[in-house]
């Protein structure tokens, strides 16, 4: 079998001195082949390990990192760890190249594009600038540029970010690579971008004979692309083998425990399974199915009536330009339900959000709360609706002050609301609350910094609950967090509808996500409602294209019938 | 990897390292910080107990012979000590007796005696000194160490000013942005455009003399660069989700500046606070040589540099280096501690 793979890993660790007295160890000892003309996964976890490996391959991790003299690359007969820094420059963007996550901050702004890729042809193929330049053009055709005559000459920032992935691709084909790493490349993209992008990279993999090393957190990817898939979790290879017998015969319990958490499109549990079912009992699917949707009789809590917000670009000197973000958005949100707000980045969903909460103003429209306008409310009659509208964040890193403890953040809402009689109630309360989000009641005291981002968000959610709230606004709140963190969140916030009736509006870019949480579903684009209905009836039945386009992005996971077509 | 784990740590009930804390340890680590600190500590405990009048109270004291040499080079000679003492004891000629003519012959010898009653003790001036004297005899190192006091006052007082001026204008100017942004930013301009030593010179001017005025000075010349930081820090963080997060829980717009936003900058600020405090050490040093700056009955190290340019010519070195060595050695330890303070302060926590 050897010569059939193109690259072998084995025993690879890889060790970070963190300080003077202590090391971690990142990658504990993995071994996979790579084969050649195959596309491989590699699937994890945050802190599973999975780009520590792909950047020991390269031979780019940073200065901190020990690799033990029994851990071997082998590339061509050769050890990569121990090859020289020329050899391994003259390797990197010719044999092996490599395409990240974001393709904004890969590609240098002050450069045309077209110069970029010529870069890497005159470095590696030693060709003429002229050459290069020809060359370039044929790339940006091939990774389905339009006008690539044109294009070559755009700055990154003239272009979108599908289509600055696709210039990353084109430089990393430009020598023909025998290997292709993909770190996580369709991460940052709206839904029917990844699609365009995976497709585009399994038809260069065909055409060119290479080998791909994906390196993913998303089971539905790898079912798509992938040929073999490796799992890691906390640096060690849990499981391997080809795609089929991972999907159809997972043997390991974190595999299984991968591919249960994700919320299904098919399937709508209770409560969703999360890693401990699997780690302890061995988990069980048998769980029951949740009734959703609103009827005509729900009681409504939150009424938006044609709202649109317009931002103001300055054009020239006096010269203003009208960008609107949201145009005439009316929605009903029923009292103990949740409304799922879809769309992909730049379609006005999180605009919607933040105007609600008049964290943005609003132009025009109204936002009804039990009748009264909010938008009309003076900034101290709002002080009282505040608490009862509430929102949380998608990047949990962020929106915690990192100066507070997390006493301090639980304490401060209810210091502003008069909520406790004294600060040793507020006390009692903010430790049970921890207790209700299932942290342990020493979080009070610790600084966010300690906590992984499942664990602050959880915090976000108590800072909230603090207020007792009506209406929560979920911002993208789970789209973060790996899955099985993102499993536990969602069945937490479940489990808070049911126990206090909070009413939701959850804006995700994760259709099945919001597929799970949602009763009833609105769809925007370009700022404007596509089409709002109950969630399993716009999955069923889909009236606009644009929905339809949508839905058709979702990545399936695996199919049995992929294998035979 | 707790992501994968449950949530069930042991309950520890203490209060769990801060980030200052964490930053201290930093601190500590860092060999060249801490020795850095030891010797800023030295120094303000020095001008603390010179203040308190522990050492160097006597400064003003004419102990040693003019220009008396630092006792490491007793050997010397001292021509200008030798001049000084051969005017006053140089003139032995008996004067002309003029008594029958002076009218107040007859009370010469009342005065004598009375004079008598005063006792003067006639110092003996002493031929060498610890680091050598000034052109009065005065110990140069006590000098020094006197002249630390209001140095390091100027210095730091000034940098706090500073800071505080820069700090409120620059929270305002990046929190609301808009037309305070604009005003400031036009405010900063106009004041940067004007060369810095001339602005100095035109307000040393208007103001009379004193430790107060030279504060003064340079807190309202030194903010501008304090100010664009800040202003920057609050741009920054403004957009933040977790100011968005403290705005929708119902913060002010108060809490939101100076109980969320500051704390977040405080490493920038205190950096800046301490590279000032070397600036204006320096400043107040310029200033005194140049003749704007402390008063004449006081001693800084800034009039000893003025004093010296005179003394050098006639080779008396001392004065120079102890007011140019204790200045260098604290700025020096100042900058270096600053550095350690921003690799310790910099919250690399994302």
């Amino acid at each position: 079998m050897s010569e059939d793979n193109l690259l072998q890993v084995q025993d690879l660790r890889v060790t970070f001195q963190v300080d003077k007295h202590s090391t971690f160890e990142a990658v504990k000892g993995i071994s996979f082949d790579i084969p050649v003309n195959r596309t491989m996964a590699l699937v994890g976890e945050s802190g599973s390990g999975k780009s520590v490996s792909a950047m020991a391959i390269l031979g780019l991790l940073p200065d901190n990192a020990i690799i033990p003299a029994t851990s071997r690359i082998l590339y061509g007969g050769a050890d990569l760890l121990k090859a020289t820094p020329e050899r391994l420059q003259d390797i990197r963007g010719k044999d092996i190249s490599v395409i990240f996550q974001e393709p904004m901050t890969s590609l240098n702004p002050v450069f045309p594009v077209g110069e970029q890729i010529g870069e890497v042809l005159r470095l590696h193929m030693g060709m003429t600038p002229r050459a290069a330049a020809a060359r370039a053009v044929e790339l940006l055709s091939e990774v389905g540029i339009p006008d690539p005559q044109l294009r070559v000459r755009s700055f990154p920032h003239e272009l979108s970010g599908g289509q600055q992935q696709r210039v990353m691709i084109a430089m990393a084909i430009a020598c023909e690579p025998k290997l292709l790493i993909a770190d996580e490349p369709t991460t940052a993209l709206d839904v029917t971008i990844q699609k365009q992008i995976l497709e585009l990279i399994a038809g260069l993999q065909e055409k060119h004979h290479m080998s791909v090393l994906f390196i993913t957190h998303d089971l539905g990817v790898v079912g798509e692309i992938a040929d073999h898939v490796v799992v890691m979790q906390n640096g060690v290879v849990q499981e391997q083998g080809p795609v089929r017998a991972i999907f159809e015969r997972p043997q390991h319990p974190y595999t299984k425990a991968l591919l249960e958490c994700r919320p299904r499109l098919d399937r709508r549990p209770m409560r969703l399974p999360v890693i401990e079912d699997f780690m302890t009992s061995g988990g069980s699917a048998n769980y029951d199915e949740r009734p959703r949707g609103v009827t005509a009789g729900d009681a409504v809590i939150l009424e938006v009536k044609s709202l649109n917000k317009t931002f103001f670009l300055k054009e020239g000197f006096f010269g203003k330009r009208a960008v609107p973000a949201v145009k005439d958005v009316s929605f009903k949100l029923a009292r103990g339900k949740t409304l799922g707000l879809v769309g992909e980045s730049g379609s006005g969903k999180t605009t919607v959000g933040l105007t609600l909460m008049r964290l943005h103003d609003a132009t025009s429209g109204e936002v009804l709360f039990e009748g009264r306008n909010l938008l009309g409310l003076s900034d101290k009659e709002m002080m009282a609706y505040r608490r009862r509208i509430q929102i949380i964040f998608q990047n949990p890193y962020a929106s915690l002050n990192p100066r507070f403890t997390v006493g301090n953040i639980l304490t401060e809402p209810m210091k502003i609301h008069g909520i406790g009689k004294d600060q040793k109630e507020r006390v009692e309360m903010a430790f049970h609350l921890l207790s209700r989000v299932g942290l342990p009641e020493a979080s009070f005291y610790k600084y966010p910094h300690e906590f992984s981002g499942g664990q602050r968000q959880r915090i976000a959610i108590a800072r909230c609950l603090t207020m007792k709230p009506d209406v929560l606004i979920c911002d993208e709140s789970v789209s973060a967090l790996d899955v099985s963190v993102q499993a536990q969140v969602l069945n937490l916030l479940q489990d808070l509808q049911d126990e206090y009736g909070l009413s939701y509006i959850f804006i995700s870019h994760d259709l099945a996500v919001v597929k799970y949480i949602s009763d009833e579903i609105m769809v925007m684009n370009q700022g404007e409602i596509v089409e709002i209905a109950n969630a399993d009836e716009i999955y069923l039945n889909p009236k606009q294209d644009y929905t339809r386009k949508l839905l058709a992005s979702i990545p399936k996971g695996w199919d049995a019938n992929r294998a035979v077509a | 990897m707790s992501a994968v784990l449950p949530d069930n740590a042991p309950p520890v009930m203490h209060q769990s390292p801060g980030l200052w804390t964490l930053a201290w340890r930093r601190l500590l680590n860092d060999r060249v910080g801490v020795f850095c600190l030891a010797i800023v500590v030295a120094y303000v405990s020095m001008m603390l107990a010179s203040y308190a009048g522990l050492v160097a109270g006597d400064w003003n004291k004419e102990k040693g012979v003019s220009y008396a040499n630092p006792s490491f080079l007793a050997g010397a000679e001292n021509l200008e000590a030798r001049e000084v003492t051969n005017r006053d004891f140089g003139t032995t000629a008996k004067p002309v007796d003029l008594s029958d003519i002076d009218p107040l012959a007859p009370r010469y010898k009342e005065w004598e005696e009375r004079a008598a009653k005063i006792a003067v003790t006639e110092v003996k001036r002493a031929e060498t000194l610890a680091f050598g004297g000034d052109k009065w005899g005065r110990d140069v190192l006590e000098k020094a160490i006197k002249g630390s006091e209001v140095s390091i006052f100027v210095g730091l007082t000034a940098a706090l000013f500073a800071t505080l001026i820069g700090t409120i204008l620059g929270a305002l100017a990046g929190y609301w942005g808009g037309r305070v942004n604009d005003f400031l930013e036009w405010f900063y301009n106009i004041f940067t455009s004007i060369p810095y030593i001339l602005l100095i010179l035109a307000f040393a001017a208007v103001f009379k003399r004193g430790l107060d005025t030279i504060i003064v000075i340079l807190a309202l010349t030194g903010w501008t660069g304090i100010y664009r930081l800040v202003r920057a820090e609050y741009i920054k963080h403004g957009g933040r989700e977790y100011v968005k997060a403290a705005q929708a829980i119902g913060a002010s717009h108060f809490s939101r500046m100076f109980v969320h936003i500051l704390p977040n900058a405080s490493h920038v600020i205190l950096v800046q606070l301490s590279q000032h405090v070397v600036s204006f050490i320096k400043a107040e040093v310029i200033l005194s040589f140049l003749g704007l700056g402390v008063p004449v009955d006081m001693v800084s190290w800034g009039t000893m540099l003025a004093e010296a340019q005179n003394e050098l010519v006639i080779g008396k070195w001392w004065q120079l280096f102890a007011a140019g060595a204790s200045m260098a050695i604290l700025v020096t330890a100042f900058s270096m501690l600053t550095d350690s303070l921003r690799d310790a302060l910099d919250p690399k926590l994302k």
